[in-house]
């Protein structure tokens, strides 16, 4: 009977509906994987043609620095205001239960291993991302829609060393610069609010500091800030590149890339806690 | 007749499960002027884009300067790519360049010459189209016809033996279109330079052709000289070249069975 071959085909879709969903974002999600992918080593073979090639070194100082202002110069005051306050926020938060035990000087020593390990770089990153991320995405997008990536390759000019490489090679160098920066300015905003409000002086806070921090700390935490610069421009390359359908796929392309930056940020930024945690760095 | 600068042969493009492109073969000669035209959606632009190396065809081949363009490694597509310039449709300057820095690009990637001699080169080019005093304008300072102008200047930097031009009289006044198609016409002669442009303006193509193609449904319906075309008494090129409202082309659009959609699918 025709009519019960329709219902039959509806109860069908209705269970296999979740699993034809989770199927469809798995096989998405490694095809992004996988475009982001080729995309860094077309990169990394770009830089090393750059640098190494037959017509010698033609990396593009002058387009690098361009983008390295845009990218990191532009950033530097708002990553601090962020970070000086989340300094202040941790020592606000943490002062009531250590002056419970007794160890408020210890303030300094949290403070310090939160910010240099975790949140200098991690708070420099998602800022980053909002910062040239999103910039990135919107001005290779607009350059797809006006038919100017086009143009490149008629011109016999490869879009990833002309655009991709300078913005992934600045994102890269200028994120690990704003970590350092920010891990200053975390540091700097436990301190200022500690030595204000909660009563530990300079002096102590310094030592505490210092005596907590091994070099592998903000080591590690620099690592960490190159790899999420080199992801913040290669997912932001990626995504602007692939616009398709005019100014609407430039605005969902740049969300997209916010979106997912953040949580590749913070899944990447796990894994590095775990691998980390198990070599005893 | 001269040897042919880029062969079409049986090429077939598909997007999904529309099929673009079908077995088209096409032969472009040296120094002529060739007008493909056709309708909105005809697959036009998509046989330039192939023509460029842009795009690659599902079927078939295109022969450039004597080798086989789906053939070519990376390299090679690129050294093809540096003889020859193209046009598109917006322009596509480089927002973020002056119009003297996206003529001189070109060369700057391309050549190792020094910054002296590219900026002589560069006012030559500009003054070629007419905006050499324009050189140091952003291109959102320009009007519609002058980023045509500008983006055809970059597109003659490395001096290309073709030239292709995707629909240059669209959103330009009939002033600026004729300014435009003289422009065409003088660097194809001045030059000699092959010169493929796709269009469905019939005005400017009649002007500037020496011979023409009329692509419909991704196949050639016809392929001669203008007058050919003007006088062809085939319904679908006449309505196509004196753009009329009753004809094939339309009669086509009315076959989606209106009664069929107004009561729902069921008949």
């Amino acid at each position: 009977m025709p009519r019960m071959k329709v219902d039959d085909s509806a109860m069908v879709s209705i269970l296999f509906s979740p699993v034809i969903a989770l199927g469809q974002a798995a096989i998405s999600t490694v095809e992004f994987i996988g475009g982001v992918g080729y995309l860094m080593r077309d990169t990394i073979f770009s830089v090393r043609d750059a640098l190494f090639g037959k017509r010698g070194r033609r990396l593009g100082w002058k387009n690098l620095w361009t983008q390295m202002s845009r990218v990191g110069v532009h950033s530097v005051p708002i990553v601090c205001l962020v970070i000086f306050c989340i300094g202040a926020i941790l020592a606000l938060q943490m002062a009531p239960i250590l002056r419970d035990y007794g160890a408020l000087p210890q303030l300094a020593d949290i403070i310090a291993i939160a910010v240099f390990r975790e949140l200098g770089p991690l708070v420099a990153a998602i800022v980053l991302t909002g910062f040239a991320g999103a910039s990135i995405a919107a001005e290779l997008g607009t350059m797809v829609v006006s038919e100017e990536i086009e143009a490149l390759e008629a011109e016999a000019i490869s879009p990833i060393r002309f655009l991709v490489v300078p913005r992934v090679l600045a994102t890269t160098v200028m994120m690990v610069c704003l970590a350092v920066i920010s891990d200053l300015m975390g540091a700097a905003g436990g301190m200022a609010t500690s030595r204000i409000f909660v009563g530990v002086g300079i002096p102590q806070y310094f030592q505490h500091t210092f005596s907590a921090i091994k070099l592998q700390d903000f080591l590690t935490g620099l690592i960490k800030a190159g790899v999420f610069g080199a992801i913040i421009s290669s997912f932001a390359c990626f995504l602007g590149l692939g616009v398709t359908g005019g100014a609407e796929g430039v605005g969902s392309a740049t969300t997209r890339t916010v979106v997912l930056t953040i949580v590749a940020l913070i899944i990447v930024d796990l894994i590095f806690t775990a691998v980390f945690y198990h070599l005893g760095w | 007749m001269p040897d042919p600068a880029v062969q079409v042969l049986d090429v077939t493009k598909t997007f999904g499960n529309r099929k673009i492109l079908d077995a088209i073969r096409l032969d472009v000669f040296q120094g002529e002027t060739l007008v493909i035209l056709g309708g909105s959606g005809s697959g036009k632009s998509t046989l330039l884009r192939l023509m460029i190396g842009n795009l690659r065809p599902d079927g078939g081949d295109i022969i450039a300067h004597g080798k086989n363009l789906c053939r070519m490694t990376q390299r090679e597509r690129d050294d093809y790519r540096k003889t020859i310039g193209v046009l598109f449709q917006s322009g596509a300057l480089f927002n973020s360049m002056t119009i003297a820095d996206n003529v001189a690009l070109p060369l700057r990637e391309h050549t190792d010459l020094a910054e002296e001699t590219i900026a002589i080169m560069v006012k030559i080019k500009l003054e070629l189209v007419g905006l050499r005093e324009h050189a140091n304008k952003m291109p959102a300072q320009l009007s519609g016809g002058m980023k045509k102008r500008a983006g055809l200047a970059r597109a003659i930097a490395l001096d290309p033996k073709i030239l292709f031009y995707d629909e240059p009289s669209a959103g330009l006044d009939p002033v600026t279109t004729a300014e435009i198609d003289q422009l065409i016409s003088d660097l194809n002669h001045k030059l000699g330079v092959t010169t493929v442009v796709v269009t469905h303006d019939m005005g400017s193509a009649f002007r500037i052709a020496d011979r023409m193609v009329l692509l419909d449904r991704g196949k050639f319906v016809i392929s001669g000289t203008p007058e050919l075309l003007r006088n062809s008494q085939d319904p679908l090129v006449k309505q196509f070249v004196h753009g009329l409202t009753v004809g094939p082309l339309t009669d086509r659009q009315r076959t989606g069975a209106y009664e069929v959609d107004l009561l729902g699918g069921e008949l």
